[in-house]
């Protein structure tokens, strides 16, 4: 029963993997850009719920639109100023480039907010409301509604991207930005949007990971990043169902890891990535490319 | 040769247009002038930077001299994108489809940014039967000449003043391109006006109103395909020496 409850666990965990994974799975995607700050603009997101929360006690549901925006308008900034001119000097500078983000954003939040940990103040209820199957698996409300709203990100996502109009520009400047241009498309204000839905999600992402725990100015590379890494890698680059295959694995492996000894639990998380990268480096949804 | 009686104004006007790829000199001094109604056709050999110059017309390359005018205004420091809304539109060699896109799809993205005019989708259509019935597809999987065909309709869905064909024919069976080729009366019928590079001078000569022939980032002649002799052609296009010098036609004096 106890594994049984384990790979439960391990799949709710793997909808929160896969929240971390899309917004990176999607930079990766269309900009050919591996944010490396991903992380950090995550914990952003969770320190601006702290702030909104404090600064006008609005209720918690509120603020995540808010912060959503925010998040959102910041990314179309980004893209448009920093990861753009990166990006015209080489898809490898855009690596150096968000690495400094990340460092600058890490050493900013540990001025500002020190390096003590805090955790959004949703109220108890939601963060430790659960319910029992039978008598030994116990599931946390909390897991359960971030797996659906990562679902609903994905779904929503492949819907946007399939039927709207800026959907199908990001699909085609994401295959061929010139040819792009050639139709009249700006593919940098193109760009501008797919980061700003790609920092939406990471917002959702890092208001969803300080629900369920605390976070401070590292978590964003030691945790968020990494996991994001490992479900992108496991589920297939630039793939937006990979994602969550990728998350679930991940997280199956993770809760299964702890299950035999608790200090294995991230080991057994990288285990499962190395593997995947040894047998199958195309991710498990990933189609092996033609070209 | 003397001014062609074009009528009024050019819509496209290239003056001493001067462009490098890093050190290397692609263009030297190219001028042209396409009026309305023209099929403008700019044959060379491979290298010749025939495509370059369609390209830096197009708004992708950046000339190092000379000027781009369009429609009377100067269209030289124009982005791409803002060039192809006002009506300078090109199909790139290689056609450059969005493999993940279906047909349709592709069509959409070009009719996302189209000027008001003749060609919807829906005409595409009807001027490419084939495509009606293949629209879900995937364009990855469709054969050389009809991915020619998508593109070209994609261009078109735009409408176009000046359409840009960048090599047509390459790579594809004689067959196709008499094919493809074949739609060019309808597109000029609906008020295009066209300009292309070919590589193959028999077919530039079939369809062509005008003809200029660029030799290593130089013109070595120009005229009416009708004004021009077979041997003058080749002079100009293969650089025999003396041979494309003296007779009317020649580049420099425009």
């Amino acid at each position: 029963m106890a594994w049984v409850n384990a790979i439960i666990q391990g799949i709710l965990t793997g909808g929160l993997y896969a929240l971390f994974a899309c917004g990176l799975s999607l930079m990766f995607g269309v900009m050919k850009v591996v944010n490396l700050a991903h992380g950090d603009l995550a914990t952003i997101a969770g320190y601006v719920g702290i702030g909104v929360i404090a600064a006008t006690h609005m209720p918690f549901l509120w603020s995540v639109p808010i912060v959503v925006l925010v998040m959102a308008a910041l990314g179309y900034v980004l893209q448009r100023t920093m990861i753009q001119a990166a990006l015209h000097r080489g898809e490898l500078t855009t690596l150096i480039v968000t690495f400094g983000l990340s460092m600058v954003i890490e050493n900013g939040l540990l001025q500002f907010f020190t390096a003590n940990n805090r955790g959004l103040g949703v109220g108890q209820g939601i963060v430790t409301a659960s319910f029992s199957i039978g008598s030994h698996i116990q599931i946390a409300w909390l897991l359960v509604i971030i797996f659906v709203l990562a679902v609903v990100v994905l779904l929503g996502l492949q819907y946007y991207l399939s039927s709207s109009k800026y959907g199908r520009l990001i699909r085609a400047v994401a295959d061929d930005r010139e040819a792009a241009q050639l139709s009249g498309a700006d593919y940098r204000h193109v760009f501008g949007i797919a980061a700003a839905i790609a920092f939406g999600t990471v917002a959702l992402a890092g208001v969803s990971y300080s629900m369920t725990t605390v976070i401070d100015p590292t978590t964003g590379t030691d945790t968020i990043l990494l996991f994001a890494f490992a479900a992108v890698v496991i589920g297939g680059i630039g793939s937006l169902w990979g994602t969550l295959v990728g998350g679930i694995v991940l997280g199956v492996a993770q809760q299964i890891g702890a299950q035999v000894n608790i200090s294995y639990e991230v080991l057994a998380g990288y285990v499962i990535f190395l593997v995947v990268l040894v047998i199958r480096p195309q991710g498990l949804t990933a189609r092996r490319s033609q070209s | 040769m003397s001014e062609r009686t074009g009528s009024g104004a050019p819509l496209l006007e290239v003056q001493d247009l001067v462009v490098h790829h890093g050190q290397l000199r692609a263009l030297s001094g190219i001028s042209l002038r396409v009026y309305p109604g023209d099929v403008y056709a700019i044959i060379g050999a491979n290298g010749a930077g025939k495509s370059t110059l369609l390209r830096t017309i197009a708004g992708l390359h950046r000339p190092t001299g000379g000027s781009i005018g369009y429609e009377g205004r100067d269209v030289t420091r124009i982005r791409p994108e803002k060039r192809a809304m006002a009506g300078i539109v090109m199909v790139p060699e290689g056609r450059r489809l969005f493999p993940s896109l279906t047909l349709e799809e592709n069509l959409k993205v070009g009719a996302t940014y189209a000027r008001k005019g003749p060609w919807t989708i829906e005409r595409v259509y009807d001027t490419f039967p084939f495509m009606k019935d293949r629209r879900g597809q995937k364009t990855a999987q469709m054969s050389g000449g009809e991915q020619q065909q998508v593109a070209i309709g994609r261009a078109l869905v735009a409408n176009p003043r000046v359409l840009l064909l960048d090599e047509l024919s390459l790579g594809l069976a004689p067959v196709i391109v008499q094919r493809i080729y074949g739609v060019l009366p309808q597109i000029l019928a609906s008020g295009v006006t066209v300009l292309l590079v070919e590589q193959d001078v028999s077919q530039a000569l079939r369809v062509a109103t005008h003809l200029q022939c660029l030799l290593e980032g130089h013109t070595t002649l120009e005229g009416r395909p009708s004004d021009v002799t077979a041997e003058q052609v080749e002079a100009a296009y293969f650089g025999m020496a003396g041979a494309a010098s003296g007779h009317p036609g020649e580049g420099s004096e425009r």
